[in-house]
C-alpha cells in the first residue's frame, strides 16, 4: 500500500467526477428536492418529519454512493483500465482505498449541503448535535460505496449493476425500521433486519435524534457500520483478480 | 540477458476451448518482435499471458527473468491493451498524468509521452470526445511514458493514418535502440516487414519464429502476406500427411 498511489487514485476519480457536471448536480439536487418534498408532505406533523427526514439523511447518501460506485467500478473493469492498472506498480488496496476516499469526499460535500438545508431551512429538529448526523451520513455513504464496489464484481453490464440497487439496497430500506419499528416485525423478519447494515445506520440516526448526548448504542452502531465497510472492502479486494480467464 | 521473454509449453484455455496449444518461443532483448496472425488466432491471449493477467492451464512464461506478472516486473513492463484503456471522462493530459504518477513520474514525462504520440494539440480534450485513432494514441502514450524495459503493445497501429503509423513505427525502433524490447501484435501483414523478428500464429499454434528475411526465404516469396499463406498451407499439408500415416 502506498499513500501516494492511493491519494493519486482518489484525485483521479474526483477529477473524473468533476468533468461530469450533471452527475454532481444530481448528487446535490436530488436529495435536497426529495427532503423538501418530505418536509411539506408532513407539513402538519413536524415530529414525523423529524423522524423520517433524519433517517433519509442517512438513506440518500447510501443509495446514491452505491449506484455511483457500482457503475464506476464496473466501467473500470469493462474498459480495460483495471486490467492495465493491475500490470502497473499500484496495489489492489490502493485502488479500493482510492475509490473509498474519493467517494467519501463526495459524500461529505453532499452530507454538509443536505444537512444544512434540513436543519436550517426545513426546520429539522434533533436532540443530539447536527455534526453527529453528518458523521453518520458520511459513514452511510462510505458503506454504500463499499457495497457498490463489491456487487460490481457480479455484474457484467451497467444494466445489471443498476439492478443490484433494488436487489441489495431496497430490502434494507424496507426492513431498517423506517416503515415499521423493528421490534414489531415477525421474528424471522427481525432476524433478517439484524444482519442488514442499514438497520444500524438508521438506529444510530434515531439515537442522535432522541438523545442530547451520544449514546453507547449509537457508538456501537457506528462501529458496526465501520466493520461492515471493512468486510465489504476486503471481499471487494478479493474480487479484483489480477489473472482472469 | 539475451531473452526478454521465454515461453515454454504454454497452454491456455478459455472455457472448454483451447486457445493456445503448447506454445514455445523466445523474444530476444532489444528487438522489435511482431506477433502476427489473423483475428481470433490467439494474439491477445498470448499478450495477456506475457503481462500476467491471463489464467493459464500449464507451461511457464518468464519475463526479464521473473515469472510473468510478478511484482518486480510492474514498473518494467508497459502494456497497451487492444481496446484503448484510458478514462473517457478525463482529458488526455489528466490521463497521462495519472498513469505517470503510478510510476512516480511527473508532468514533464507525461507531456513528453503525449507529444511522442502526436497528441499535443488535443491534450486538453476529453478522451471521450476524441476519434478512435486519437483515443488509441492517448492509451499508447500512457504505456510508453515510463520507458519500460519491455513494452507489450496489442495492435497499436489499428485505425491510424499511414503517415502516423510510419511515425509510430519509427518511435518503436527508437525505443528498441534505447535498449527496450518491444512485442507488437498486428493482423496486418504489411507491418511484419518492420519487425526484427516475427512470431506467426494461427489458430493458437505458432507456425513461424523467424526474422522477416527467413520467413521470405523459407516460403520462397518476397511478399509476406503470400509467405504467411504458404506457411499455413505447408503446415496443413503436413498435418493431413500425419493423419494419413496414423490412419
Amino acid at each position: 500500500m502506498s499513500p501516494r498511489l492511493t491519494f493519486g487514485t482518489a484525485g483521479r476519480i474526483l477529477r473524473q467526477l468533476r468533468h461530469d457536471r450533471r452527475t454532481i448536480a444530481l448528487i446535490l439536487v436530488v436529495p435536497t428536492v426529495l427532503l423538501t418534498l418530505l418536509r411539506y408532505l408532513y407539513d402538519d406533523n413536524p415530529q414525523l418529519f423529524d423522524r423520517v427526514g433524519l433517517i433519509m439523511l442517512g438513506v440518500f447518501p447510501l443509495v446514491i454512493m452505491f449506484l455511483l460506485t457500482s457503475v464506476a467500478m464496473l466501467r473500470e473493469r469493462t474498459s480495460g483500465t483495471l486490467e492495465r492498472l493491475l500490470t502497473t506498480p499500484i496495489g489492489k488496496v490502493d485502488i479500493l482505498l482510492g475509490y473509498g476516499i474519493a467517494f467519501a469526499v463526495a459524500a461529505a460535500v453532499q452530507a454538509v449541503i443536505v444537512s444544512t438545508l434540513a436543519f436550517w431551512l426545513l426546520g429539522l429538529d434533533t436532540l443530539g448535535p447536527a455534526w453527529l448526523v453528518g458523521v453518520i451520513a458520511v459513514g452511510n455513504a462510505v458503506l454504500g460505496m463499499a457495497l457498490g464496489l463489491l456487487v460490481s464484481a457480479f455484474a457484467d453490464s451497467e444494466f445489471q449493476a443498476v439492478q443490484f440497487m433494488p436487489a441489495v439496497v431496497l430490502p434494507q430500506v424496507l426492513l431498517c425500521g423506517l416503515l415499521q419499528p423493528r421490534d414489531r416485525m415477525p421474528g424471522w423478519m427481525e432476524a433478517i433486519s439484524d444482519v442488514m447494515p442499514m438497520s444500524y445506520a438508521v438506529q444510530a440516526l434515531t439515537e442522535v435524534g432522541t438523545h442530547t448526548d451520544p449514546t453507547s448504542t449509537m457508538w456501537r452502531d457506528l462501529a458496526i457500520i465501520v466493520g461492515c465497510v471493512i468486510v465489504a472492502l476486503l471481499l471487494g479486494a478479493a474480487t479484483l483478480r489480477r489473472r482472469t480467464a | 540477458m539475451s531473452n526478454a521473454i521465454e515461453v515454454e509449453h504454454l497452454v491456455i484455455a478459455r472455457g472448454k476451448r483451447r486457445v493456445l496449444h503448447d506454445f514455445t518461443c523466445t523474444v530476444p532483448s532489444g528487438s522489435v518482435t511482431g506477433l502476427l496472425g489473423p483475428s481470433g488466432s490467439g494474439k491477445t491471449t498470448f499478450i495477456r499471458a506475457v503481462v500476467g493477467v491471463q489464467k493459464i492451464v500449464s507451461g511457464t512464461v518468464t519475463v526479464l527473468g521473473h515469472p510473468a506478472g510478478s511484482k518486480p516486473l510492474r514498473d518494467k513492463v508497459g502494456y497497451l491493451t487492444q481496446a484503448p484503456s484510458v478514462y473517457a471522462d478525463l482529458t488526455v493530459r489528466e490521463n497521462a498524468r495519472y498513469f505517470a504518477s503510478l510510476y512516480g513520474l511527473g508532468a514533464k514525462q507525461a507531456d513528453a509521452a503525449i507529444s511522442d504520440v502526436g497528441l499535443s494539440k488535443a491534450k486538453d480534450q476529453l478522451v471521450g470526445q476524441l476519434s478512435g485513432g486519437q483515443r488509441a494514441r492517448a492509451s499508447l502514450a500512457c504505456a510508453i511514458m515510463s520507458r519500460p524495459t519491455l513494452l507489450v503493445l496489442d495492435e497499436p497501429t489499428v485505425g491510424q493514418d499511414p503517415v502516423l503509423r510510419n511515425e509510430l513505427w519509427q518511435h518503436f525502433h527508437a525505443l528498441a535502440a534505447g535498449g527496450s524490447t518491444l512485442l507488437v501484435s498486428s493482423h496486418v501483414m504489411d507491418e511484419a516487414g518492420r519487425c526484427d523478428r516475427l512470431l506467426l500464429i494461427r489458430e493458437g499454434h505458432l507456425i513461424a519464429d523467424q526474422t522477416p528475411a527467413e520467413v521470405r526465404r523459407s516460403a520462397g516469396t518476397d511478399d509476406l502476406d503470400e509467405a504467411f499463406l504458404r506457411l499455413v498451407q505447408a503446415q496443413d499439408t503436413a498435418k493431413a500427411h500425419d493423419t494419413e500415416k496414423v490412419g
